[in-house]
């Protein structure tokens, strides 16, 4: 190659070498991000011949990043009610304890439903959750129909003036339709009596692609209003979490990264879009 | 689950007509890599199979060039490849020397180990042996009482010490448990665990002692189907950590892509040896490779389906059905309704279409295939007199006004059904002789399927942004 040639070259594409993007594209395609996503993130950031590869790439991400708020919503005097929603195993009761234990920690008062009434032992493993944290869980017989466990719920949090009633749901894969009615039908019954501030779908960051099926389907069934990504503490990176956020334009809202109550935290864009490019 | 990558192949397959070229032939295997790498196949691994797939149609580049249908040949090799890369040949339960054969069960948190536990031991004892569970996750909350009330639903012994959450010693749990197994001359064990992420060395160290104090014969490494990239590394830290000897897929009835599989099989040389297929305990088959490759490539898996078939419909039913086609009489209501009660025993329907050739593209309606029609359906059927069942040519207008009422369904459900069952009674013409009783003739209706297309009519948009950027195709 010329000379003349490969200083246009390096004009032209800024001074990151070939090998470099490689580098990253691989990175990001480990994380989960999606072949297209990483292509077209990666062809964002060629555009704009950066020095630095890697900001490049963190400044086109941010781009994606939803202007929605990511704090969990709050009326004051009434009861704000949050759905835990997600595929099987993804981490849901253990979420909404930590969640109770983190709105619990700014002084809320806070009563738990346990809707999971088909799995074995879901009741009980978010009970002792509950003593843990030292809030009240409402429950229904096993088996019996979640949303008249959610109706007890949001109708016993109303009467006791509670700021905020989240709703573990049992997990159920998005394909199955009966099960996605079923989790609709629960939105309804509370709706009918108090809104729904918060439906929060649980992402497992070891999820591949599916994830976007996932939220999809959520989002059609009860509206889903922002995510949490949960196992952020093992070696996958969640990358199909920012997926799903740029392209439904859904907010991640918490970040969990652990089995103990404490290990959930706010979303933070910077440390996330890293975790994606190491 | 892989129901993307089938899709994908089928379209990859019908793009190839006629001669094929060398540079065709590198492109195809380029086209394979990124499908692969889009159903979360591992990086690493998608570039080693096409790798190793363009190094086979190098080889074979003669035969294909003189094959009279090259695609078939491709076919062959992408398959053949597929196969291997599977693991090959179907792997089968070890029993130890002496018994009891002892199975630890490891993997990821909500990988689906407890649930897996159970249905095992059920299939186990299906086969009459006489398996005990041993609740050895003392982590998650109530693991302990989950186990508990899945071996009690399923008529399982569990073996239970300590009640978990937190407390109590993993190692001396499953030392005793298979104490308890050999006093009370159980024949397996199965041993669950608490999940672990790869990378925490400390709960890596704790499953390596229950290893050591158990020694099983078996350690099975449990994996959830929808895992993306992260399945290669962190299988990869199984193997290097506590090691184990083959895979279990869980949660295969979704519409996973399934990548996963194909790239812990790779990393690990370790083969897949069951799958787990819904939330029923019975939700639980032996893999094989060779099956699931020709589902992937859009082949169906006509193996499993007939298995299931012979299984759900009862021997002398089937043998009834059979004699009738072969003395050539005609195929009536009673025997769609004994159909249909078998297809109830066949489990879920969607599962079954996913098993037929051809249905890859068909993934949408399958989904949408909805079950409460087959009770519809029945009711309709059982309004109907003896005559009528067995004589479908005198259903007039007066008697099917009849029975929509007496089973309160519209008139119109009642010619789309004598329709279908028409189709259907063709279709059993056709197969006369066959000997495989076919159940589904006639049921995954093209009716129901055009119906439910049109029933998603246009909505209002939504005021969710997120449901909104659905509804507008974003
Ligand atoms: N390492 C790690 N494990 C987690 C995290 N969140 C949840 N888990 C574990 O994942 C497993 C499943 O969590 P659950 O909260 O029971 O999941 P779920 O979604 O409620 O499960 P189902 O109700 O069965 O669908 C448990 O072993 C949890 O301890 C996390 O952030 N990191
Ligand atoms: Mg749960």
């Amino acid at each position: 190659m010329s000379l003349f040639k490969r200083l246009f070259n390096a004009i032209k594409s800024g001074s990151v070498s070939d090998n470099e993007w490689e580098e990253i594209r691989v990175s990001l395609i480990e994380s989960d991000l999606g072949v297209k996503l990483t292509d077209e993130l990666i062809n964002m950031a060629k555009t704009t011949k950066p020095a630095d590869a890697k900001e490049a790439i963190m400044a086109e991400v941010k781009k994606w990043l939803s202007k929605d708020d990511r704090t969990i919503k709050f009326t004051p005097g009434r009861t704000n009610t949050i759905l835990v929603v997600g595929v099987n195993g993804t981490g849901k009761t253990t979420s909404t304890a930590k969640l109770a234990f983190h709105l619990k920690s700014e002084k809320k008062t806070i009563l738990l439903a346990a809707a999971d009434t088909f799995r074995a032992a879901a009741v009980e493993q978010l009970q002792t959750w509950a003593d843990r944290i030292g809030v009240e869980v409402v429950h229904g017989e096993s088996n019996a129909d979640p949303a008249s466990v959610a109706f007890s719920a949001i109708t016993k949090a109303k009467e006791d003036q509670i700021d905020y009633l989240v709703v573990d749901t049992a997990g159920r894969l998005h394909t199955k339709e009966n099960l996605m009615q079923e989790l609709g039908k629960v939105l309804r019954v509370i709706e009918k009596l108090s809104p729904v501030d918060e439906v929060l779908l649980v992402i497992d960051a070891t999820t591949g692609q599916n994830g976007m099926n996932q939220a999809r389907v959520f989002i059609e069934a009860v509206g889903v209003t922002g995510l949490i990504i949960t196992k952020l503490d093992g070696s996958a990176k969640g990358g199909v979490g920012m997926a799903v956020e740029k392209e439904f334009g859904l907010p991640i809202k918490y970040m969990g990264s652990g089995e103990q109550i404490s290990d959930l935290a706010p979303f933070d864009a910077e440390r996330f879009i890293e975790g994606l490019l190491e | 689950m892989f129901e993307a990558l089938g899709q994908r192949f089928t379209s990859i397959f019908s793009g190839l007509r006629g001669k094929v070229s060398q540079a065709r032939l590198d492109q195809f295997s380029e086209e394979i890599k990124t499908a692969l790498i889009e159903s979360d196949v591992a990086l690493e691994v998608a570039n080693r199979f096409s790798a190793q797939l363009a190094e086979k149609f190098n080889q074979n580049s003669d035969e294909i060039n003189i094959s009279i249908n090259p695609a078939q040949k491709i076919y062959e090799l992408v398959n053949s490849q597929l196969v291997q890369t599977l693991g090959g040949a179907t792997r089968r339960l070890k029993y130890a020397k002496n018994p009891p054969t002892v199975i630890l069960l490891t993997g990821l948190q909500g990988a689906g180990k407890t649930t897996l536990a159970g249905k095992l031991a059920k299939y186990l004892k299906n086969d009459g042996n006489t398996p005990l569970l041993v609740a050895a996750d003392l982590q998650r909350p109530n693991a302990v009482n989950q186990l508990k009330v899945v071996g009690e639903s399923a008529g399982i012994a569990v073996f239970a010490p300590e009640v978990g959450n937190g407390a109590g010693d993993p190692v001396a749990v499953a030392k005793a448990g298979i104490k308890y197994a050999v006093d009370k001359v159980h024949n397996f064990v199965i041993v669950d665990t608490a999940g672990r992420t790869g990378i925490d060395d400390l709960l890596m160290k704790q499953i390596i002692d229950v290893r050591d104090a158990i020694t099983p014969d078996e350690i099975f490494f449990v994996v959830d189907a929808m895992t993306g990239q992260d399945a290669a590394k962190t299988a990869k830290a199984f193997s290097d950590g506590v090691g184990f000897d083959a895979v279990v897929l869980t949660k295969l009835d979704g519409d996973a892509r399934g990548g996963a599989a194909l790239s812990i099989v790779e990393m690990t040389g370790k083969p897949i040896i069951f799958a787990s297929t819904g939330e029923k305990i019975s939700d639980f088959t032996l893999f094989h490779p060779d099956r699931m490759a020709s589902r992937i490539l859009g082949k169906g898996d006509i193996a499993s389906l007939a298995e299931q078939a012979k299984s759900a419909i009862p021997e002398q039913a089937a043998q009834k059905l059979e004699e009738k086609f072969a003395k050539g009489e005609d195929f009536t209501f009673e025997d769609f309704l004994s159909q249909l009660e078998a297809m109830k025993n066949m489990g879920s329907m969607s599962k079954l279409m996913g098993l037929l050739p051809g249905t890859a593209g068909m993934k949408k309606q399958i989904e949408n295939f909805d079950e409460s029609e087959l009770v519809r359906t029945r009711a309709i059927i059982e309004s109907m007199t003896p005559l009528e069942r067995n004589n479908p040519k005198v259903l007039n207008g007066s008697r099917r006004a009849r029975i929509a009422r007496g089973s309160g369904r519209a008139v119109s459900e009642i010619n789309a059904l004598v329709d279908r069952f028409g189709q259907a009674q063709k279709m059993m013409k056709q197969m006369r002789g066959g000997s495989m009783p076919m159940p589904m003739a006639g049921l995954g209706s093209p009716p129901k399927i055009a119906q439910s297309n049109v029933k998603s009519k246009k909505k209002s948009r939504s005021g969710n942004p997120a449901k909104r950027a659905i509804e507008e195709g974003n």
